[in-house]
């Protein structure tokens, strides 16, 4: 048994007995780390609310032998309340939840991705952007090494932005007009995408909703769900009545 | 691994499968029941089968019922322009217990959590829709659990419920009892903060 001290993510949390509860984090320096926080379902717990799913944390834990971890101290780096009341908001956050649950591994550090998970959490805190969730799907793709092509026809190599328009999974990027196949894309959906990789994020984070947007959400989650090789269940189950 | 036969094997397999009931405590449960005498053991089987044969859920709130409607539903002399809407009908005991409330219930047996793919259509929503209009509902008590679940589920409640002029109302989150302000959580403590009360001196 060591001690371990971590900043981390909630991502999930699992009923354990009969107050218990098993927390998966993602962590800064320890990957994916299942811990049990014990008696968080009381209401004096003396971790409280901090051990909810989209708080940003500091803990500290015993690490076990087994894979289980048990959460000794926690407190709270931020708590997100924008996200947590607003319906729209909680939805994107979940599924930016479920998609790093999916892709972080037990105990392997992932900096950049705890990074980029804290960070897409404080845009959407702060305003309701319409991309951050989709711009947070093609981030991390590119994390993966997954990035679709865009800065060129992914079949030909054609050069032209104007020529450029299709958008196919089998061939990882967009399409010329000779090569088409899979979906549509607009110009401002091509813009929208390049401005998300290209060190533009603000303003792809600024654009209001329109349907370049909607095309890049249904698109980045159609690319997502294919490399997960899932469905993201968080965008399939609706909050919203 | 069987290492007794027959029966007692059987009954250590059954007694193990319960939540919080491991090999070894099977084992001791049903050596525990070898011993005590039969009246008694058999009062335990009987009790099994009664919940199991008699318990259904309440027809209109989904609250644990005798067959049809549950004791609450069933009491004329609870207030029945107001509807409490909890999880689990163990929430229900707990509100009951506080002895301060004097309304009717609705469960909705669960909460909305997309990672495990339970939306509305999966818990009593349309049910708790249904009874508003022929029961002359004046108020909905979001009793959820004050988590990212249950506050989800409040939300989408009280979006489908306020537009049909009803007063909605939620339970106020804050610090517990006998607690210590130190160990309260920021959230827990905001809440406080942004609900706190004119004292009456």
């Amino acid at each position: 048994m060591s001690v371990f001290r971590d900043r981390g993510v909630v991502l999930r949390t699992i009923r354990l007995g009969e107050a218990d509860r098993i927390v998966s984090f993602v962590t800064e320096s320890h990957g994916k780390v299942r811990a049990v926080a014990k008696g968080v379902r009381r209401t004096g717990s003396k971790f409280g609310a901090r051990l909810e799913p989209l708080s940003h944390v500091a803990l500290s834990g015993w690490q076990g032998r087994g894979d289980l971890d048990i959460v000794t101290q926690v407190e709270a780096i931020e708590t997100f309340r924008g996200i947590r009341e607003d319906l729209e908001r909680v939805t994107v956050g979940y599924a930016m939840l479920e998609v790093v649950d999916q892709i972080a591994q037990e105990r392997h550090a992932n900096p950049r991705l705890y990074a980029m998970l804290a960070g897409a959490l404080r845009v959407l805190d702060q305003r309701p952007a319409v991309l951050v969730g989709p711009a947070f799907f093609l981030k991390v793709l590119a994390l993966e090494g997954s990035a679709p092509v865009l800065d060129q026809c992914a079949a030909c190599g054609e050069e032209d932005v104007g020529s450029l328009v299709a958008f196919d999974l089998v061939h990882g990027g967009v399409l010329c007009r000779s090569c088409r196949r899979g979906r549509p894309l607009s110009p401002a959906g091509l813009v929208l995408l390049r401005q998300i990789l290209g060190g533009e994020l603000g303003a792809a984070l600024d654009a209001g909703r329109s349907e370049a947007t909607e095309e890049v959400s249904a698109l980045m989650t159609e690319a997502m769900e294919s490399h997960l090789e899932r469905r993201i269940r968080s965008l399939h189950t609706s909050l919203v009545p | 691994m069987a290492v007794y036969s027959g029966p007692l094997q059987s009954l250590i397999d059954e007694l193990g499968r319960l939540p919080g009931i491991g090999p070894k405590s099977a084992q001791r449960i049903t050596f525990h029941l070898l011993k005590v005498p039969k009246e008694d053991a058999l009062r335990l089987a009987e009790a099994v089968i009664a919940v199991k044969e008699r318990i259904t859920l309440c027809t209109r709130c989904f609250n644990v019922a005798e067959g049809g409607l549950c004791a609450i539903c069933l009491d004329d002399s609870r207030e029945s322009t107001s509807i409490c809407v909890v999880e689990d009908p163990r929430d229900v005991a707990a509100m009951e217990k506080t002895r301060l409330y004097r309304g009717r219930y609705h469960v909705l047996q669960g909460a909305l959590n997309p990672i495990e793919g339970i939306g509305p259509e999966q818990l009593r929503i349309g049910e708790l829709l249904g009874r508003l209009e022929p029961e002359g509902i004046e108020e909905v008590v979001l009793g959820m659990n004050p988590n990212l679940e249950g506050e989800a589920t409040a939300m989408h409640l009280a979006r489908a419920l306020k537009p049909l002029g009803l007063r909605v109302t939620r339970l106020a989150s804050g610090l517990p009892v006998g607690g210590d302000l130190e160990y309260a959580d920021e959230l827990t403590l905001g809440r406080a903060l942004v609900g706190r009360r004119e004292v009456d001196a």
